[in-house]
């Protein structure tokens, strides 16, 4: 089984995490037309690579950003929601 | 005639402890510490088995857990491996690939048909008439597999455990063994894991007839003993590799899961087969084979062989067998140069015959292929792979030998995402990228000389340990300049075949000729059309050759034609290994002990456990069920809903927060009122609903459905993160207990329970208040859900079995009865509540449920809104509406799911809800319809299981007279 590392609880087994989907940054919901907002909703890029993604912690609900390889399934680094920066 | 050798220095078996077990019949006796097939053999039984295919005689090839034709019963377990299986008092073993014992199977006349079943035979033979097929599967059923499975299995607990250690070590060799003593020297924590029953490898059997290896094993075992940061597991085998350094460890016993925080794969290499006719007798062996019965067992493997070899292995195996007090009659070496170690000159020195540049033609075989009594040997041109059989002759002999080269023990390797290269100096399949924190050590990883192969565990180790971030000094290790332990191409061609190179699927040299002439000529496809390697030893000994005489056949190198990759697990492992207890968590709500004793038929509702009704004696469930429903409109009921999701929502920022992630509108909500709460995913798909109770300015107490209580709150928690908002979320579904008073003597048995008033002037429907009921400070929320009349009642789990049981006892006077979730469906369904994820699907918006009423689309913002605009710029396909069938209809009943079709046969929609209503008097529920027939009184129809179609009527919710008395 994978590990995966918590930014708060440190590294633990994968069967403690949720997958919340890759992070996509919202368009403006009053600007945006009707096909960005949809490409938005819908639209998912599967090629492999480096990719955002959402990870929860459910023993702790700690929601948390990984930056995982899709090819290799190896976390460069994780960190919490606009803490992208303090790492 | 035993074949049992004097005391070997090093010997696995016990003299002191005979063990006396019958084979087909016969009675043997070993030691303890023998194997199957070692006792056997020294009790100079040589038929062990029969081939898959063939049914051929065989005896001992590898002894290294990879004689499949060695495959045994006791009658309760099928398929032991006879070479590594310890022998003991009191079995009762049989061979299993047999039809009348082993000795006079009578299938062996498969092996005079091996002309009329060339490989492919099964795709192409049987496909055609159709109508045959099912006589010729039947036959073709019985000849698959091996060994009959014992239902009567006893149910023995295999356990699992679980072990976090610094380095794992793969294989307790000398690399092996090297590396868990450098690297506990340098404070790790160390597992070694070795399949075999005792520690060593080569060292326990590949001697060259010195005493040398032993007392280097033992100087390596007394240091592995001395240090307490070692853990040793033997007889057991790594049985995959999996994310992480994640590898179970497989014992007779059971399973350890060990995490690693680095792995040192030392696993070795099995011996290859040389191929050439009749390299399959009983009697005929590897090298290694020879040489373990002779030091392990103390077995004599024959009496007087022949050694076919084409590396130094072949001379060690002679002197190991000289020195044994065998009669080696010749070495005969494929090499034009032979061997210019001096071991051969030893050989040579010893008086035996070494013929350079020659091959064994094929092994002549004893009457029914029972054994060798001899070799023809002619010249062999090792460029060409052609025998000379101009001066052939025949040597004499009862066993053969073999030793032409290995193949890397490197399933782990591959399986952690190894790449392998062609090493041409070794003529081995060698690591050349390992991924992060695996290491490769020893033979596996091309390095043969003993010396150099325990260098290769220290250097490992010092990679291992700059990995983890520890300073390691630089370790070398020479590179392989002996001759190859590996001949490029061990096989002699035979106008006769039965040159086998995969002794599992009984596949000979031809095969693959013949499948790389059908085109099946890449290793995948070849694998699939001959079987190669697919058998129980998965290509054990087999793979390497077949990839050999395929880069032959193609004229290209044999890293051009690449390796299958063998996935876990590494070696058969049998079923209750991997069985286990159930972890499936469930939820239990504080009042479960009264359900049970009250009766209750429990069902699942996610992670919970909750009644569906409450049994009855003489009475079934339906009927139970619209007793219960009864009950709630004549009197009263009430239903455990302690399952319900329960969330506090809290701050400064809470309704701001909510009127994001709610449809509704919360900014303008009083304190003590309850509203509905939409939830909506971005796609503006419905995914839950539930109410929001505000108990005060910067507190709402809010619901979910109930299998949705941790993915709301997930969400709740994300969007949070996101808006930054100054609330904080508590789930309180477990803290909370909840319990659903309902029915027109609700209010009144209530008030028996508390002072403060809860009539429907002081609380009415949709609203909240805090009151004391049975001395429990408790959340009253009028929720209409099943009745006009009901409350919900929340406490703190811990008190609600008093609260439940005091309720009880004051409606006992009043006709109150439990219910359960079979009813509370029924009830919603009378009262025209939809159940999200029940009525609705994945793709269901607000839209076609008739939801528009709780959008607050005038909104800045709301999870959902954004897609519900462009989602109303379309017309919606369908529509759920509430429907009625006929009175007094008594057809077929249709079924949640049955389709709505119109009268141009085309699909419109489907049934969602359906029930009787006693209440209503007939039958109601659900159903998704075309949208131009929504107006009650609109007809459609529903076609039911059996193609009949079923008139249905759209009404008006609810569909029971209320309390206010409004009816369909």
């Amino acid at each position: 089984m994978k590990l995966l590392k918590c930014p708060v609880n440190g590294v633990r087994p994968l069967s403690e995490f949720v997958f919340g989907g890759e992070v996509r940054e919202m368009p403006d919901p009053n600007t945006c037309s009707d096909q960005e907002w949809a490409g938005y909703v819908h639209h998912r890029n599967g090629a492999p690579g480096m990719k955002k993604e959402w990870w929860y912690h459910g023993p702790s609900g700690t929601w948390f950003i990984a930056e995982r390889d899709t090819m290799r399934d190896e976390v460069a680094r994780t960190y919490l929601y606009g803490q992208e920066d303090k790492q | 005639m035993s074949m049992r050798l004097p005391k070997q220095n090093g010997e696995w078996i016990n003299r002191s402890k005979p063990v006396k077990f019958t084979f087909e019949g016969m009675s043997f006796e070993g030691f303890e510490g023998d194997t199957i097939s070692s006792a056997l053999w020294a009790g100079n039984e040589h038929i062990l088995g029969r081939s898959f295919k063939y049914h051929r005689p065989r005896g001992v090839l590898s002894l290294a857990n990879h004689d499949v034709n060695v495959m045994m019963t006791d009658t309760v377990d099928t398929n032991m491996r006879g070479d590594v299986v310890a022998v003991k008092a009191g079995m009762k073993l049989a061979a299993v690939n047999t039809e009348g014992g082993v000795k006079n199977d009578r299938n062996r006349y498969m092996d005079k048909l091996a002309k009329l079943l060339p490989v492919g035979f099964y795709y192409k033979a049987f496909h055609t008439p159709k109508s045959l097929f099912p006589f010729w599967e039947n036959i073709i059923r019985k000849a698959a597999g091996l060994g009959v499975v014992n239902f009567n299995y006893p149910r023995i607990l295999k356990r699992k455990t679980h072990r976090h250690c610094d380095l794992l070590v793969v294989g307790a060799g000398p690399a092996g063994l090297t590396a868990a003593i450098v690297a506990a020297q340098s404070g790790l924590e160390v597992v070694v894991a070795d399949e075999n029953a005792q520690a060593g490898g080569s060292l326990t059997y590949d001697r060259a007839g010195s005493p040398e290896p032993l007392s280097q094993l033992q100087e390596l075992m007394a240091q592995v003993a001395q240090h307490p940061n070692i853990t040793l597991i033997t007889g057991a085998y790594a049985a995959g590799y999996y994310a992480d350094h994640f590898v179970p460890i497989v014992r007779a016993d059971g399973i350890v899961k060990v995490r690693a925080r680095a792995v040192i794969v030392a696993s070795g290499v099995f011996e290859q087969p040389p191929v050439f006719r009749n390299n399959d007798l009983p009697g005929v062996m590897l090298g290694s084979a020879a040489q373990r019965l002779i030091y392990r067992y103390a077995v004599k493997p024959f009496s007087s062989g022949v050694v076919v070899t084409a590396n130094a292995h072949g001379y060690r195996v002679a002197l190991d067998l000289l020195q044994a007090g065998i009669k080696v009659n010749a070495v005969v070496d494929l090499r034009a140069d032979g061997e210019s170690s001096a071991l051969a000159a030893e050989v040579a020195r010893k008086g035996v015959a070494i013929r350079k540049g020659s091959c064994v033609y094929e092994a002549l075989p004893q009457s029914g292929n029972m054994g060798v009594r001899g070799v023809s040997v002619c010249a062999y041109d090792e460029k060409t792979a052609e025998a000379d059989t101009a001066n052939i002759e025949t040597i004499e002999c009862d066993g053969v030998a073999m030793c032409a080269g290995w193949a890397p023990a490197a399933a782990l390797l591959y399986q952690a995402g190894t790449a392998m290269r062609y090493d041409g100096n070794v003529h081995q399949f060698v690591p050349e990228r390992l991924p992060q924190g695996v290491f490769a050590a020893g033979k596996v990883n091309g390095v043969y000389k003993l010396e150099e192969r325990m260098r290769d565990g220290a250097r490992a180790v010092a990679e291992a340990m700059r990995h983890l971030g520890m300073d390691a000094p630089a370790v070398e290790v020479a590179a392989h300049s002996e001759s190859s332990p590996s001949h490029p191409y061990p096989v002699v061609p035979h106008p006769n075949g039965k040159n086998f190179v995969d002794f599992d699927e009984d596949l000979q040299v031809k095969d693959f000729i013949n499948a790389a002439k059908e085109g099946f000529d890449n290793i995948e496809l070849m694998k699939r059309f001959t079987t190669v390697g697919m058998g129980p030893s998965q290509g054990k000994h087999s793979n390497m050759n077949a990839i050999r005489i395929l880069a032959r056949i193609r004229g290209v190198a044999p890293e051009k034609i690449g390796t299958t990759t063998a996935r876990p697990f590494f070696h058969p492992t049998p079923i209750g290994h991997l069985g286990g207890r159930s972890f499936h968590p469930h939820r239990l709500t504080a009042m479960h002990a009264w359900h049970e004793a009250a009766g209750a038929v429990m069902s699942e509702g996610g992670v919970w456990v909750r009644p569906a009704y409450y049994a009855k004696p003489g009475m079934s469930a339906q009927d139970i069920v619209q007793d219960e429903a009864m009950s709630v409109r004549t009197a009263a009921g009430m239903i455990d809903a302690s399952t319900l999701g329960k969330i506090e929502i809290c701050g400064p920022d809470a309704s701001h927060f909510l009127e994001r992630f709610y449809t509704g509108s919360y900014g303008s909500q009083k304190v003590g009122e309850i509203r509905f709460a939409l939830l909506l995913d971005e796609a503006g798909v419905v995914v839950d609903d539930g109410v929001a109770a505000r108990i005060a300015d910067d507190k709402f107490y809010v619901s979910t459905n109930t299998a949705n209580a941790a993915a709301v709150y997930r969400e709740m928690q994300r969007w949070l993160q996101k808006w930054q908002l100054n609330v904080w979320l508590i789930n309180v579904t477990g803290a909370y207990a909840a319990m659903n008073l309902a029915g027109p003597n609700a209010c009144r048995i209530l008030s028996k329970l508390t002072s403060d008033d809860i009539s429907e002037k002081a609380l009415p429907a949709s609203h909240f208040m805090e009151a004391k009921i049975a001395g429990v400070t408790a959340r009253v929320l009028r929720v209409n859900f099943v009745a006009d009349q009901a409350y919900e009642i929340h406490v703190p789990a811990p008190q609600a079995r008093g609260v439940w049981e005091a309720i009880m006892e004051a409606g006992a006077q009043e006709g109150l009865r439990p219910f359960g979730t079979d009813a509370q469906r029924l009830l919603r369904l009378e009262m025209g509540n939809h159940l999200v994820s029940h009525d609705t699907d994945g793709l269901t918006n607000p839209f076609e449920i008739g939801a528009e009423w709780a959008l607050r689309m005038g909104k800045p913002f709301f999870v959902g809104q954004r897609s519900l605009k462009i989602i109303a710029k379309r017309s919606v396909t369908k529509r759920l509406v509430p429907y009625v069938l006929d009175e007094g209809y008594s057809g077929e009943m249709p079924q949640e799911c049955n389709l709505v079709i119109n009268a141009a046969g085309e699909i419109k929609g489907r049934v969602t809800s359906i029930a009787y209503s006693r209440s209503a008097g007939r039958v109601i529920g659900f159903a998704y319809v075309d949208p131009a027939d929504v107006a009650p009184g609109s007809r459609f129809q529903v076609r039911a299981d059996s193609g009949a179609m079923v008139d249905a009527t759209v009404v008006k919710t609810p569909f029971i007279k209320s309390s206010k008395g409004d009816q369909a």
